[in-house]
């Protein structure tokens, strides 16, 4: 009987258990009155609309309230083009965020030491006047340039425009070099457009999608997830390229189960392929790229049997895979993917994904990548910022010119004290980001933190980022709160409201408040001229011919678009935002700037005898770490555990759910313990966990020490020179089966 | 490798990993069932054949128990219950399909029926007893003159209680182990045996105590045989089935199985009773006792295992 | 009228955002679910298989949890929603241990509890909530004896099974395969 519940009740009745089980006595009291059919809860409900902040899909819905004022349900709005009436698993668990009693509560001043989270109650009077003395007293000493603000989330406008106002633009968002950095340099310097967020793939009219690691599904960007599943009614064949046999991989027609870390081989092979038997779109690539002949040439000798020896991937299927791609085209895409920091040779990696797709005429065709419209928003006219002296990019000189946003991991760098430096960052802001478990190399995060003079840390949950704060904001959650405007990209421009269900608990606030406050105090008031958020949202929606009252009742308003070009037209000949005009298969930026400019493969270090890569990844009903300790979630997973093939594990007789520690090649131990899933959907040279767990605070009581922190193990930081991104997927692990002693942190 | 995995909110013991609704309560509140059942039978079969005098123990003393042997029980089934408050529901409808409707209603009817067999029968055993209400002496003579149709509804109802204790369980098509129409047999024999056993220890006479002494044994008998008829039913039927034998061979209630309830509780005893048979002196207890502490203990060990069993898919 | 639901096991992803929709308009408590995801893998790397399904009660034709009711609180309503009633239910037990799929759990308040096919929305004309939130609509649900509903024309074109139709309970949650 070889089933889940195979566990049998034994213990109570071994040979001496005579003694008749009388711990399983149970007694429920039960005088709490009848009880309703749930068919009775449909009573006089009250929905407010939201749009959802536990990931950066953004998706709109409605909160409902019971009839005690209690938060019900939270769905989607039929209205949205992000969620289309549906949410995900997190969205819809989203009321978890606002119940949980783990909240930061009041305002928090740090008495220890710094990452000890000990810390006294403060007014909210007194946390503030001492973010902004400490803004003000280290702006005299070193400008106001040395204050840098790490921000993830809806908090950033507000936030933004109180540091620009401030005189400082060193802002950066993990949701670059540490995510979609390579493949926005990557496609800006092919087709010289940004894929930005939402992707502008048009997966639901794809006919083939190729999908190299975006493992979709445990991936669970929402209308995402749905168009994946329209296509597949509609008959879309995927190819999946991923080391582990992923769940999208299950779904998929061809799945090429790759040696990690050789992906750029096969993509080269693909485009050898495509070239050389002329599987590609000939009057677009005609029409519309430059550098064909360069390619054709730098692919010569990248045939399926040179992949082969590379990726273990064998030439016919590689064969037929593009051949495949070619029978769709130009309804066929090779899925730029999102969370693209793996090995630092990553923006080549995406410019091979670029140039695949531009030899297909992907780009800007039907089921390839539309382009998307943005509605037009105007914002209240405030004084100019300030031009600030220095930024970020003067402590890396000649470096990353190609990167177009502020590095999270670069204000990081820059922050540690450094002889070649005039001056470092002192002050961090920090809002919605949970650095220490963010950012690769914790050690240098760390001590990037201590080198500093202050910390503010706006948050909603007392996280590890949190214990090294001297002051703490809490922020109310996104249920108990306006924000700003949602304005993404998508086919039809649209805006949608997000508007407080709840009052805030406790004695937090909302960021706009807080960020509003600290300019009062640092005489900056002219930059936030309202002083409520919501009369901000009313004036900027009478502007495009709504209301703040029209929104709360519909939540979502959808425009038409301007003009008829989702889609290239038919004869249109287009310009490219490229040095060229033109789609660039070569890239003149990467020339110039000294790379390659077209993607040159380069093999990667392989474990050492013992160690396993440590590969990490999603899980569809957690976001990072932020939605570990949220109760309803918490409930369907509440830890991770480490993938493990059934070779390995008996190599090293490990057996289902045995707890182990871990240590990378740089002996770095884990902290945790974590649970061993003896699977097949692993190669033997990989481990694989989802990445969020592994909490070191104890103040989160579901989920401290509950698996390990794939970034702790993360210490080998493989940096893409053409943009800073920070490759993760460079480590290696082995297994310890005993406890480890006390490591000092 | 075939890997299954569950995600749910249902961190719920009684449930997941394997089920086990049912603790210490039902098992006990059905060994006490088929206890009383069995002292019932034999108090009102011998009424009804007439030979009052010959067994006084089975008749008149063993049967003062029982009230307190269903009241027990009632209170152990009630203990189980979880929405305790809605009791009462369990007399506002009659549910012919469910065994546990029809076993409450059958209690229902025997509790009371007992309470009587023990009021017209008490003052032999306590003689210096007196009525505090001359209607209750005048109820009593009404009663014991319907002794005979008493004995007969205590017969009929006491094999029906006898053979809910194992229906209850082999209606649950859902546990394999359970589902099996011997169990109704099986546990009505059981519950004869232990109340056999039971006036193995009250008899005074020699005569009364050999005559359930042999009762005792036939039945250890044909228990015997009905339990190895169920495992090689099992072994003759469908994969699950076979599974939820394999409990018993080779799987986790292998030795307490076989050991306390098949050996300590039927053939140790039985060997006992042969010896005493034969005029070598035992102590009665000792196989009485062991036959009690059997029948208990089957009655855990099967509802134990049965939640155990499942269908696979 | 016979509802009936089928999920598409080539497009379930098991996300498990079912299970959440259910607890949370259903008012199920944390640590207790309704519905309920299984993953089946099989084979060897690469040659792998991967099975994945959303379960909860299968509202049996022939339903052995109503029949062994004690008190009938177990009920079929018109429609084929198999439910309880909890004002009824007095928490023996015996529905649970009669179900094969063990598709109920004891209620913390006493009373049993399990999927009700969302009836108070499928009444005024709503989907079930997990048919409603389930991101890759892999799941349909309508009236066996409407052939245009949903479930019916789904049912007519793909091939499907469902789960140990051998128990005899007549189970009414198709897999799509
Ligand atoms: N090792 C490893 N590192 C990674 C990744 C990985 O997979 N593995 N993924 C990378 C990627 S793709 C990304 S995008 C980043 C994401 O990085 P982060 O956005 O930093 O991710 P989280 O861990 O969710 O941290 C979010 C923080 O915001 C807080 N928070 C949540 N809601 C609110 C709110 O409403 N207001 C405020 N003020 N705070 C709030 C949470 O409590 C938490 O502390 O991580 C990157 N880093
Ligand atoms: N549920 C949920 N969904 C999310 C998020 C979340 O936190 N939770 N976060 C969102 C965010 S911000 C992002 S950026 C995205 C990230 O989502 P993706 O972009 O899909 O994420 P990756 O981390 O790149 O993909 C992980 C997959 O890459 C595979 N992989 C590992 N190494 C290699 C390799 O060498 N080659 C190949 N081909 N594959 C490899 C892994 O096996 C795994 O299946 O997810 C988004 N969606
Ligand atoms: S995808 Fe899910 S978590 Fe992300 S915004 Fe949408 S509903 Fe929220
Ligand atoms: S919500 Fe849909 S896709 Fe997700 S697990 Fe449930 S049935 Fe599967
Ligand atoms: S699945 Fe279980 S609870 Fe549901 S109707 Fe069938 S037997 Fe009853
Ligand atoms: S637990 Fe409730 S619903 Fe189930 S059989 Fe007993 S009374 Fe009926
Ligand atoms: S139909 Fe309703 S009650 Fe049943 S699992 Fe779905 S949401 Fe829950
Ligand atoms: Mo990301």
């Amino acid at each position: 009987m070889a089933t889940r519940r195979q566990f049998l009740k034994t213990s109570a009745l071994g040979l001496g258990g005579i003694s008749i089980g009388l711990s399983a006595f149970k007694y429920v009291s039960d005088f709490t009155g009848l009880q309703q059919n749930a068919a009775d809860l449909t009573v006089n409900l009250t929905r407010t609309p939201t749009y959802c902040e536990i990931c950066f899909w953004k998706c709109a819905g409605w909160v409902y309230k019971k009839e005690d004022g209690s938060i019900w349900k939270i769905t989607g709005n039929e209205e949205d083009q992000h969620s289309n009436g549906r949410f995900c698993p997190r969205g819809t668990g989203g009321v978890g965020m606002y119940t949980d009693k783990d909240r930061l509560k009041t305002p928090l001043i740090r008495t220890g030491e710094r990452g000890k989270h000990e810390f006294r109650e403060a007014s909210w009077e007194e946390a503030l006047d001492m973010v902004a003395d400490n803004m003000k007293k280290l702006s005299s000493q070193y400008g106001p340039e040395c204050v840098a603000l790490l921000n993830h989330g809806s908090g950033g406008k507000y936030f933004s425009d109180l540091l620009k106002a401030f005189g400082s633009t060193n802002i950066a968002a993990p949701s670059y070099a540490q995510c979609r950095g390579p493949r926005e340099v990557a496609f800006v310097n092919t087709f010289g457009e940004l894929i930005e967020s939402p992707e502008r793939t048009d997966i639901r009219d794809s006919k083939c999608l190729v999908l190299i690691g975006s493992h979709i599904g445990e991936n669970m960007h929402n209308g995402q997830v749905q168009e994946v599943s329209d296509a597949i009614d509609k008959g879309v064949s995927i190819i999946t390229v991923d080391p582990r046999f992923s769940v999208v991989a299950s779904k998929s027609k061809f799945w090429l189960p790759i040696k990690p870390a050789t992906d750029l081989a096969l993509l080269l092979s693909w485009i050898h392929v495509l070239i050389n038997e002329g599987w590609y779109d000939k009057d677009y690539v005609e029409k519309n790229t430059y550098g064909l002949d360069l390619l054709k040439e730098h692919v010569k000798t990248m045939t399926p049997e040179w992949a082969y020896g590379i990726t273990t991937i064998k030439p016919d299927v590689i064969r037929e895979t593009a051949k495949e791609m070619f029978n769709a085209s130009p309804a066929v895409i090779i899925h730029p993917g999102r969370h693209v920091t793996w090995y630092g040779d990553d923006t080549q990696r995406l410019r091979a994904v670029a140039i695949l797709n531009a030899l297909l005429g992907s780009w800007g065709r039907r089921g390839g990548f539309y382009n998307p419209a943005v509605a037009s928003v105007p914002n209240y006219p405030h004084p100019p910022f300030p031009t600030p002296s220095r930024t970020w990019r003067d402590a890396f000189p000649g470096q990353f010119n190609l990167a177009d946003e502020t590095l999270a991991s670069g204000l990081c760098d820059a922050t540690i004290p450094a002889p070649t430096r005039s001056c470092s960052f002192k002050a961090w802001l920090v809002s919605g980001t949970n650095l220490i478990n963010t950012l690769p190399d914790q050690a240098k995060t760390l001590e990037a933190i201590k080198s500093l003079e202050f910390i503010a840390v706006i948050d909603t949950m007392p996280m590890e980022i949190t214990s090294w704060a001297d002051v703490i904001l809490p922020e109310c959650t996104y249920l108990e709160r306006y924000d700003t405007l949602r304005v993404s990209p998508h086919r039809k421009p649209a805006i949608a409201l997000r508007m407080p269900a709840m009052e805030p608990k406790d004695n937090t606030k909302s960021a706009y408040w807080i960020a509003r406050e600290i300019a009062s105090r640092l005489g900056l008031l002219e930059y936030f001229p309202f002083e409520k958020l919501e009369d901000y949202l009313d004036w900027q929606l009478k502007q495009i011919g709504s209301s703040l009252e029209e929104m709360q009742k519909i939540g979502v308003k959808t425009f038409e678009r301007e003009q008829d070009d989702m889609y290239f037209q038919p004869g249109e000949q287009h310009e490219f935002f490229t040095p060229t005009g033109k789609i660039e298969l070569y890239s003149t930026s990467f020339a110039e700037e000294g790379f390659d400019p077209m993607p040159v493969y380069t093999p990667h270090p392989e474990p050492p005898e013992g160690y396993y890569r440590l590969n990490y990844g999603r899980a569809p009903m957690h976001t990072f770490s932020r939605t570990s300790n949220n109760p309803n979630l918490n409930d369907l997973m509440d830890e991770n555990a480490l993938w493990i093939n059934p070779k390995v594990a008996k190599d090293w007789g490990l057996k289902k759910d045995q707890r182990i520690w871990l240590q990378n090649q740089d002996g770095k131990i884990s902290n945790f313990s974590i649970k061993v899933r003896v699977t097949e959907r692993i190669r033997w040279d990989s481990v694989y966990m989802v990445h969020g767990f592994g909490h070191a605070t104890k103040q989160l009581s579901r989920t401290y020490g509950k698996g390990i922190s794939d970034t702790e193990m993360i210490t080998n930081v493989m940096t893409d020179p053409i943009m800073g991104g920070t490759g993760m997927r460079g480590n290696f692990v082995t297994f310890l089966t005993e406890k480890p002693e006390e490591v000092a942190s | 490798m075939r890997e299954e995995l569950i995600t749910s909110g249902r961190m719920n013991p009684l449930v997941d990993p394997q089920l086990h609704i049912w603790s210490w309560e039902i098992p006990f509140y059905l060994f006490l069932g088929g206890l009383a059942a069995g002292i019932l039978f034999f108090a009102g079969y011998y009424v009804i054949m007439g030979k009052e005098k010959e067994y006084p123990a089975a008749i008149e003393k063993t049967p003062l128990i029982v009230p307190f042997l269903l009241l027990l029980g009632l209170g152990s089934l009630f203990l189980d219950l979880n929405h305790k408050l809605f009791f009462w529901r369990l007399y506002t409808s009659i549910r012919l399909q469910s065994p546990m409707s029809w076993g409450a209603w059958v209690l229902m009817v025997i509790t009371p029926v007992s309470f009587i067999w023990a009021a017209i029968h008490i003052k032999k055993t306590f003689p210096k007893l007196k009525w505090p209400y001359a209607w209750m002496d005048e109820l009593e003579k009404f009663f014991t003159s319907y002794k005979k149709v008493i004995a007969w509804i205590m017969v009929i109802y006491s094999l029906i209680l006898g053979i809910y204790t194992g229906i209850l369980f082999s209606a649950f098509n859902a546990r394999p182990l359970w589902n099996t129409s011997i169990l109704g047999p099986l546990f009505l024999t059981s519950g004869l045996s232990t109340g056999a056993a039971l006036n193995i220890i009250t008899a005074k006479s020699e005569y009364e105590r050999h005559k359930f002494t042999r009762i005792d044994l036939m039945l250890i008998g044909i228990e015997l045989f009905l339990i190895i008829h169920i495992f090689m039913g099992f072994l003759a039927s469908t994969q699950v089935q076979i599974d939820a034998a394999r409990l018993f061979l080779g799987g986790p209630y292998t030795a307490p199985f076989w050991i306390l309830v098949v050996f300590f509780g039927m053939i140790l005893p039985g060997l006992l009773e042969i010896l005493e048979l034969r005029n070598i002196k035992i102590p009665v207890l000792i196989p009485a006792t062991l036959v009690l502490v059997g029948g208990l203990l089957f009655r855990f060990i099967w509802t134990f295992a049965g939640e155990s069993s499942r269908w696979l898919y | 009228m016979r509802y009936a639901m089928a999920i598409d096991t080539k497009k379930c992803v098991g996300c498990s955002d079912c299970v959440v929709a259910c607890q949370t308009e259903n008012n199920v408590p944390i640590g207790y679910c309704r519905d309920w995801i299984v993953e089946v893998v099989d084979g060897t790397y690469p040659q792998l298989e991967l099975e994945i399904r959303s379960e909860r009660c299968n509202h049996c034709d022939n339903s052995p949890c109503v029949r062994c009711c004690p008190t009938g609180a177990s009920h079929v309503e018109e429609g084929g929603f198999v439910l309880v009633t909890h004002n009824k239910c007095i928490g023996c037990g015996a529905c649970i241990a009669s179900c094969p799929y063990d598709a109920r759990y004891p209620h913390p308040d006493g009373y049993v509890d399990k999927c009700t096919f969302c009836m108070h929305r499928v009444t005024k004309g709503q989907l079930p909530a997990c048919v409603a939130t389930c991101p890759t609509k892999c799941m349909y649900f309508g009236d066996l004896d409407d052939p245009n509903s949903p479930v019916s024309l789904v049912l007519k074109n793909r091939k499907h099974k469902t789960l140990i139709p051998e128990a005899g309970t007549k189970p009414q949650l198709y897999y799509l395969i």
